[in-house]
């Protein structure tokens, strides 16, 4: 039988990064994958319920639970979108008992794209190529949250002609935290800051992540300084000149 | 120093711009940062042991009235003499009383951070007594007049010119930056200071309900000559700074060494039961034990903080904290700084107040991994953020800012509705074609996103959405089935 994922294209993907998405669902496809795309679907919550806003949060997680609780499996291209549906929607539901039922469910069959793939459907390899020196960034929700950091790594040490490098603290946070980069700009700039200094060291000419925020602000930051070194989601890394 | 987590922003804008600082922060979490981490794997029961310390600590705070009256029980039954201080002026007055009743001119502290949350050291110098810091880094910032800016390492912000500085000011040294040099002029002042003491003042890092007995913990010693040397030794204690048995005592023990410095044990640990007696000579006249509520106990009636009461101050989080990393201990304004302080200091001293504390983080979970006890810090950021969102009629925070409460509001109501959300993506499509440009991405955002532009270039939205490529794309039948 052919594993069944509904997509759960988080809103920054949707609006800024859609290419991420259309690598995603072109790698799912090669792997067999029967794919759906609820096309109602917004936003998981997650910027209101870090900024303390619980009750509009509340509000789009019941319309997420609603339109997601049917799905088999539910598959995004984001650790942090994952962490906030597995981890903190038994946060906004804790007193009503009929929806942190339906919370819990959901949570329970959502799944980020890497992780999806190598604990899943217990794929490794998924054929692509990519010619050039790369290194990893650790989302913090995605490690510290879902605790995935080995199967982003595993999937890009098989691309074939890669050459992955680790930078040094690759798990430490690049300085985004959503309404803190623009909130408290200064600080997240010095962090972010260190960040590419690590990038640049680690002689990389792509850093591949898990998360479009992450990657946005690291982008954003290589961009001002005119640095020759991209970003990229692992989707697209591993949607690289696939082999047949 | 007063309290001003007010100056958050400013001060964290001061500390980013300062290479010395930069660097110092830097030094410190990759040796004790890494070194702590290590440590635990290196744990003979392994790292899990930081889930018993939890559990071992939220029994102990579960059942902190019974075991407070224990500990004040058998610490008597010792010979000490016990004061439980409601607030900061309780403390402190009781302190002041002891200290008149005894004649005392001079006293000699260990490190403290609850003195320095009660602002100890101002009062017994507004009354007249010297009260001398002993730990080599407080020693410093008392010289300078400054505030610790972090829990173990009070003057980690200073480097060893700026220590020869103030040595040649204050002591009337020659100059010199020699570390070696510089801890000998300070161990001969303070040996002097040490024998002519009339009372000593310490922390407590642990307390023994079934034995009725303190722990403290030092690398210098100077908290072993404080409380043996004087003829009076107070200990101030957080009344959460407890453990219920020996047994429980030892494996916090243990964590709170590898969590502070990844030590295995710290060089000088001290377990102090009572005075001296007819039958045990060594040790003080008189023991005296202050355990301090100061609003402690408000965060034990709210089920959501009362793990915060876990804590054990052994400054672990700090040395892992990207955010503590650039903005170093001052930018907090309180005793506590890194993310304990971020969640601590708006509870004991009031959430407004302290809102920059707990908003200005990036809940990047780090400060749990590090944690000896396994405290689920970001959880709490984001209860305290939630409360400055909406306000809250128990910890009286008034709504932080009506604007924002606005703005997220409408963003809820544009988010109810893939229509209206289409919409606003196509209205800002619009807006960004009127935004200056950086290689193909945008340079300039309008308020209140404009910080992030000071030092980045942002994205602009796809011609497209994902949604309408999917439309156009998709080959499956009508419900999108590929």
């Amino acid at each position: 039988m052919k594993p069944k994922a509904t997509l759960f294209i988080q809103c920054i993907v949707d609006s800024v990064f859609p290419k991420v998405g259309q690598s995603m669902v072109r790698v799912l496809d090669r792997l067999g994958v029967s794919m759906n795309y609820p096309s109602d679907q917004t936003c998981c919550g997650q910027p209101a319920f870090n900024s303390g806003y619980r009750g509009e949060a509340r509000g789009a997680a019941k319309r997420f639970i609603e339109i997601f609780e049917d799905a088999e499996t539910i598959v995004c291209p984001s650790g942090s979108c994952v962490s906030m549906v597995r981890n903190h929607y038994s946060d906004l539901f804790e007193n009503d008992h009929r929806w942190l039922e339906r919370a819990r469910h959901v949570a329970g069959k959502t799944f980020e794209f890497s992780e999806f793939l190598v604990d899943i459907l217990k794929v490794e390899n998924v054929g692509a190529s990519f010619e050039k020196r790369v290194t990893y960034h650790d989302s913090c929700h995605l490690m510290r949250g879902i605790g995935v950091s080995r199967q982003p790594r595993t999937l890009i040490a098989n691309v074939n002609g890669v050459d992955f490098v680790e930078m040094h603290d690759a798990d430490r946070c690049c300085g985004f935290g959503g309404a803190f980069s623009f909130k408290y700009p200064d600080i997240s700039t010095a962090m972010l800051e260190d960040k590419v200094r690590n990038i640049e060291a680690s002689g990389a000419g792509v850093v591949v992540g898990c998360d479009m925020g992450c990657l946005m602000n690291i982008q954003g930051m290589l961009n001002r300084k005119n640095a020759n070194i991209k970003t990229m989601h692992i989707a697209e890394l591993l949607d690289h000149e696939t082999q047949s | 120093m007063k309290p001003n987590p007010e100056q958050y922003t400013a001060t964290a804008r001061t500390a980013v711009a300062d290479p010395v600082l930069q660097k110092a922060l830097a030094g410190l979490q990759d040796r004790f940062g890494r070194g702590t981490a290590l440590a635990y794997q290196q744990l003979p029961e392994g790292p899990d042991l930081r889930h018993v310390a939890h559990d071992i600590r939220m029994d102990a705070i579960q059942h902190l009235d019974s075991l407070l009256d224990e500990l004040a029980g058998n610490f008597r039954k010792n010979g000490g003499q016990v004061y439980f201080a409601q607030d900061a002026k309780d403390a402190v007055a009781y302190c002041l009383k002891v200290a008149q009743e005894n004649n005392v001119k001079r006293v000699v502290k260990g490190k403290s951070m609850v003195t320095e949350e009660i602002r100890l050291n101002d009062a017994l110098d507004d009354a007249g007594i010297e009260a001398l810091e002993t730990d080599l880094g407080e020693y410093i910032i008392q010289l300078a007049n400054e505030g610790p800016s972090h829990l173990i390492a009070p003057a980690v912000h200073k480097s060893k010119e700026d220590v020869g500085r103030l040595f040649t000011e204050k002591l009337g040294i020659d100059y010199t930056d020699d570390p070696p040099s510089l801890t000998r002029v300070a161990r001969k002042a303070l040996r002097e200071k040490f024998l002519a003491a009339d009372m000593g003042l310490s922390g407590c890092n642990l307390a023994c309900a079934e034995t009725g007995h303190i722990t403290t913990v030092s690398n210098e010693g100077n908290i072993r000559m404080a409380s043996t040397l004087p003829r009076i030794h107070m200990v101030f204690m957080g009344m959460e700074r407890i453990a219920a048995r020996l047994q429980d005592l030892d494996i916090l023990l243990r964590l709170l060494c590898r969590g502070a410095a990844a030590q295995k044990l710290g060089t000088y640990v001290s377990h102090i039961s009572g005075p001296a007696s007819p039958d045990n000579l060594d040790g003080p006249e008189q023991l005296h034990l202050v355990i301090l509520d100061n609003g402690r106990s408000k965060m034990l009636a709210d089920p959501d903080f009362r793990e915060m009461l876990c804590c054990i101050r052994c400054a672990a989080c700090l040395n892992v904290c990207p955010v503590y990393g650039k903005i170093g201990g001052h930018s907090y304004g309180f005793a506590y700084s890194g993310p304990v302080g971020a969640v601590v200091t708006p509870l004991l001293i009031g959430i407004n107040r302290a809102a920059d504390l707990c908003q200005g983080e990036t809940l990047c979970g780090a400060c749990q991994n590090a944690c000896p006890v396994n405290i689920d810090i970001p959880r709490m950021l984001l209860l305290l953020r939630a409360k400055l969102a909406d306000g809250d009629e128990k910890w009286q925070v008034s709504r932080r800012s009506s604007l924002e409460k606005a703005a997220y509001q409408f963003w809820a109501r544009i988010m109810q509705n893939r229509r209206t959300y289409d919409l606003a993506v196509d209205a800002a499509q619009l807006l960004q074609r009127f935004l200056p440009t950086n290689r193909g991405m945008l340079r300039f955002l309008p308020p209140p996103f404009n910080g992030w532009t000071k030092s980045r270039d942002m994205q602009p939205l796809a011609a497209e959405t994902f949604a309408q490529w999917w439309k156009a794309n998709q080959k499956g039948d009508a419900h999108g089935k590929r």
